[in-house]
């Protein structure tokens, strides 16, 4: 296996576990006040992601610093290209991120209130638009050769948003929701948990009929039908089903386990049927980027090669623990004081 | 403007704005794993209060670092796309390894250290704050590494037919003497501003008469750590002073303001140029003083704008390689004249609070309360400088800044999102010192929050850090 492929692959393998964690991240901040009757409803729900939210977006830091190292021209060609749509995500994760941290500071119900609509749009935005962007890698975007040689992206904001693009939002936006909500009836105790599971049936019924489609579409979009692709889209519809079927039957942790096996597949898929590929061009093959004219030189290549090897274990063990140290569920009857911001007049202090 | 303009007052505003949280994070991350670990070691609870109570004020901060740098992650390929084909194959390999060795580092563990409160042993919990600390360190060092190599790129060779540099040796980016300046004048700097915010908000408790016991301990310290960290970014910024003169003796003359190459160059107090920044019209100065800064002996020949114009012409080809003389100027003599002021006021303060005594004078509140700005103030200006100053280079004698812009992002999108930001970071930065004046003015919190349950206190109760 060449250097190149194998980066191609440990890209592949950042963004499914970035979409595999922050994919419930994005589900649980959509569903923040959809779960919850009250404060101490939604102050659970937020605990369950405190202490992890951070680690997993660093996938995505990290998926973006490698591909910058790995295959410039890819990031080159992407974030300039798909630069709004990017901008908004940035926008997202910043509001989101900071919404975290500083809405239960204080008590007052319009502050709390404001920064769960951050968390929401912060969250929904993000889970659409990374659809609406793999699609569109996948499917092709208008890319051209410059006066410079090199291969930039041409179209506009608008040439992203083909109907088969924004069904693959729609698919990472209902796919993330059941996932968030399938973590939650995991993560949490009582009512939370009835609820979680209830939207996690329907939205997962959702998820399902959008998923069918957009594999459907991105196997007939090929040249010819490949059947290594048609049988990954398969096995990701069959996750999908078990995952449903576990949370019908009430066993979550099978459930999470299938929603996020589907994720895993589903990403794989999607980069499958790229390679060598990384960035096709709708104008003709000449102008593909692939993973040779993209890529870093073999010693940059060697180097971050050997710098994954020894840390990514490390990253799993570590991180893994965490999930293991949190592993118990929160319930509502754990938030002491719940109305109360650490930061109100009223001492958060009991014996005031 | 054009578009390259606007990419640049971007960068500037993130970046800027990312480096006024980073230094508080670095700093302060230690300093509340002193005050833990002094917890831990003598079971004091003043050490516990002060641990929470500046723990707070940190998370409040990090949150803010945290969300601006994913911006600065992503920005390369938005704004400077050309920028990133032509250095990528070497300046990613170190974003990639911080991101993989710090970033993962820093918020798995600070997420432990949160949440881990009467969760975790007590041991494991310590051990989560010094490792979130040691991961603010290396994300700056990589990140410092690959700025170096900007200031002065080494390990590379040009691929002519692909038009980038190409990495041959990674050992040399990692360790050149530039990364290796860059980091020590970088950290100490860090300490200095994580002290002034201590010692500030110390004081501020102290006037205010609110816990002043504990105050004055963590006064004492913020101050210690100002004074000694002031005395190594001294050192180090004399060490990188000369680094910097040999690699772009450009940068030296710009912030000086030395129009024509001299020995015994005298280190300008004061210089007026023409309005251009062509030459000088009026000088005070220390005889021989830069000489001896730039160069270690006073007779030292240092070479002037004009001369090194000339020279660049012919090396380069005609163009301007001149930075904008009064910025360097200016924001060089603000770096170093902020950290002398913030000195002056510690000295200041320490010597008004010997003994339990409190300052009278109408100096000392205006004094403190402004002392958590004035190394920020140092630090960004000694970015300004460093970055300006290297102007027209992005990396320095390989490709210019005008030729790493984005060409396929119109004025019109950066110009947007440049607003849309600065908006944002605007408001971001009202919440986050609203914030931070109300942790500061509730000061640190009772103890029987803290207290054992054993003691009273509940298994269940609420963790004053989470969310
Ligand atoms: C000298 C240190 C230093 C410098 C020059 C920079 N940063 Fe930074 N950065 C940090 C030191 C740091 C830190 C101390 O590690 C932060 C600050 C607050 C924080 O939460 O971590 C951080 C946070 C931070 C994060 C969020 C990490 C997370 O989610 O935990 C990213 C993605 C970046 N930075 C990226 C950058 C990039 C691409 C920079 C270059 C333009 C940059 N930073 C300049
Ligand atoms: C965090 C502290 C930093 C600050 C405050 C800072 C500040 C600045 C400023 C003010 C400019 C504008 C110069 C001009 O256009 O005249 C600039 C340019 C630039 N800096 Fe930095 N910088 C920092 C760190 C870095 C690091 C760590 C990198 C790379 C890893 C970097 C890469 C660049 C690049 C690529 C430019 C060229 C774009 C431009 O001219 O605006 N900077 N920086
Ligand atoms: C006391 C005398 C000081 C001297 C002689 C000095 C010297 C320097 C020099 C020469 C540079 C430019 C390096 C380059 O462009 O390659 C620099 C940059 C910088 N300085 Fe200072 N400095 C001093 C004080 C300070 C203080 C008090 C602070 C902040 C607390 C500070 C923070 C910085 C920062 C953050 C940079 C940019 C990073 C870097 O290039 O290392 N400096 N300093």
């Amino acid at each position: 296996m060449t250097f190149q492929t194998t980066w191609f692959l440990l890209i592949a393998v950042l963004w499914v576990g970035y979409f595999i964690l922050e994919g419930f991240d994005f589900g649980v901040g959509m569903l923040v006040r959809a779960v919850s009757k009250n404060e101490a409803d939604r102050r659970a729900v937020l605990t369950t992601l405190g202490p992890v939210w951070d680690g997993n977006e660093v996938w995505l830091l990290v998926a973006g610093g490698a591909t910058f190292a790995a295959f410039p021209e890819w990031y080159a060609t992407l974030f300039s290209g798909f630069y709004l749509p990017l901008f908004l995500i940035l926008v997202s994760l910043i509001v989101r991120g900071v919404a975290f941290e500083y809405r239960s500071k204080y008590g007052k119900a319009q502050w709390r209130q404001r920064w769960d609509v951050a968390i929401f749009i912060g969250s929904a935005i993000p889970a659409l638009l990374w659809g609406v962007a793999f699609a569109n890698i996948v499917r092709g975007v208008p890319i051209e050769r410059a006066a410079t040689g090199s291969l930039e992206y041409t179209g506009g904001f608008f040439n992203l948003l083909h109907p088969y693009a924004l069904l693959g939002g729609v698919v990472t936006l209902t796919v993330f929701l059941t996932h968030g909500a399938v973590f939650l009836s995991l993560k949490t105790a009582g009512e939370i948990r009835v609820r979680a599971q209830a939207i996690a049936k329907i939205s997962g019924l959702v998820a399902a009929v959008a998923a069918v489609g957009f594999l459907a579409w991105t196997n007939l979009m090929l040249p010819e039908i490949n059947a290594r692709v048609l049988t990954l889209s398969i096995i990701v519809a069959l996750l999908w089903v078990a995952g449903m079927a576990a949370n019908f039957m009430g066993r979550e942790g099978w459930a999470f386990i299938f929603s996020a096996g589907t994720i895993a597949v589903f990403v794989s898929t999607l980069f499958y049927a790229l390679y060598p590929r990384v960035m096709p061009s709708s104008l003709g093959s000449q102008f593909d980027l692939t993973i040779t004219n993209a890529s870093s030189t073999d010693y940059t290549l060697k180097v971050m090669t050997v710098v994954a090897v020894v840390m990514t274990p490390l990253v799993l063990i570590y991180q893994g623990w965490t999930y293991w140290v949190f592993r118990k569920r929160v319930s509502a009857s754990q938030i002491m004081n719940p109305e109360h911001g650490v930061l109100d007049a009223v001492s958060h202090s009991l014996h005031k | 403007m054009n578009s390259l303009d606007l990419a640049r007052w971007q960068f500037a505003i993130t970046t800027v704005y990312h480096f006024l949280f980073v230094p508080i994070t670095i700093g302060l991350g230690f300093l509340v794993a002193g005050l833990q670990t002094a917890w831990y070691r003598t079971g004091k609870l003043e050490y516990l209060r002060a641990t929470k109570f500046f723990g707070k004020l940190f998370l409040i901060n990090f949150a803010i670092g945290v969300v601006t740098g994913i911006v600065q992650e992503f920005q390369f390929g938005m704004n400077w796309s050309s920028y990133s084909r032509f250095v990528g194959d070497i300046f990613g390999a170190p974003l990639a390894i911080e991101g993989l060795l710090a970033f993962f580092l820093e918020s798995t563990f600070l997420g432990l250290w949160i949440f881990g409160w009467d969760r975790l042993p007590k041991k494991l919990h310590l051990a989560s704050i010094w490792l979130a600390a040691t991961g603010t360190i290396l994300s700056a060092y990589f990140i410092l590494a690959a700025n170096a190599w900007m200031q002065h790129p080494v390990g590379y060779v040009i691929n002519a037919e692909k038009g980038r540099a190409e990495l041959v040796d990674i050992k040399a980016v990692l360790t050149q003497k530039t990364a290796i300046t860059e980091f020590l004048h970088t950290i100490p700097s860090a300490a200095f501003a994580g002290g002034a915010f201590m010692a500030g908000i110390s004081a501020y408790l102290i006037i205010k008469k609110k816990d002043e016991l504990l105050a004055r301990s963590t006064f004492k310290l913020g101050a210690i750590t100002m004074l000694v960290s002031f005395v190594l970014v001294f050192i180090t910024g004399d060490i990188t002073s000369r680094v910097m003169t040999e690699q772009q003796p450009m940068k030296m003359a710009a912030a000086e303001a030395l129009y024509s190459t001299q020995a015994n160059a005298p280190f300008s107090l004061l210089t007026i140029g023409t309005l251009d920044g062509s030459k000088s019209v009026f000088q005070i100065g220390v005889p021989s003083m830069l000489s001896f800064l730039s160069t270690g002996n006073f007779n030292g020949v240092v070479e002037g704008v004009n001369d090194l114009e000339a020279k660049y012409d012919a090396q380069y080809g005609p163009g301007d390689y001149t930075p904008n003389v009064p910025l360097a100027y200016w924001s060089f003599r603000l770096m170093i004249g902020f950290g002398f002021l913030g000195v002056l006021f510690i000295l200041l303060a320490m010597r008004g609070l010997r003994r339990g005594a409190t300052p009278k004078g109408k100096w000392f509140a205006p004094a403190m309360y402004s002392l958590p700005f004035i190394p920020l103030l140092s630090i960004s200006f000694g970015w300004i400088f460093t970055e300006t100053a290297r102007q027209p280079w992005a990396v320095f004698g390989l490709i210019k800044t005008e030729d790493g812009v984005s060409a396929v992002v119109s004025a019109g999108a950066v110009l947007f999102t440049m607003i849309v930001f600065t908006l944002l970071y605007g408001v971001l930065a009202i919440i986050e010192v609203g914030l931070t004046l109300r942790v500061i003015k509730m000061g640190p919190a009772e103890e029987f929050d803290y207290a054992d349950p054993q003691l009273g206190g509940s298994e269940d109760k609420q963790l004053v850090m989470a969310y």
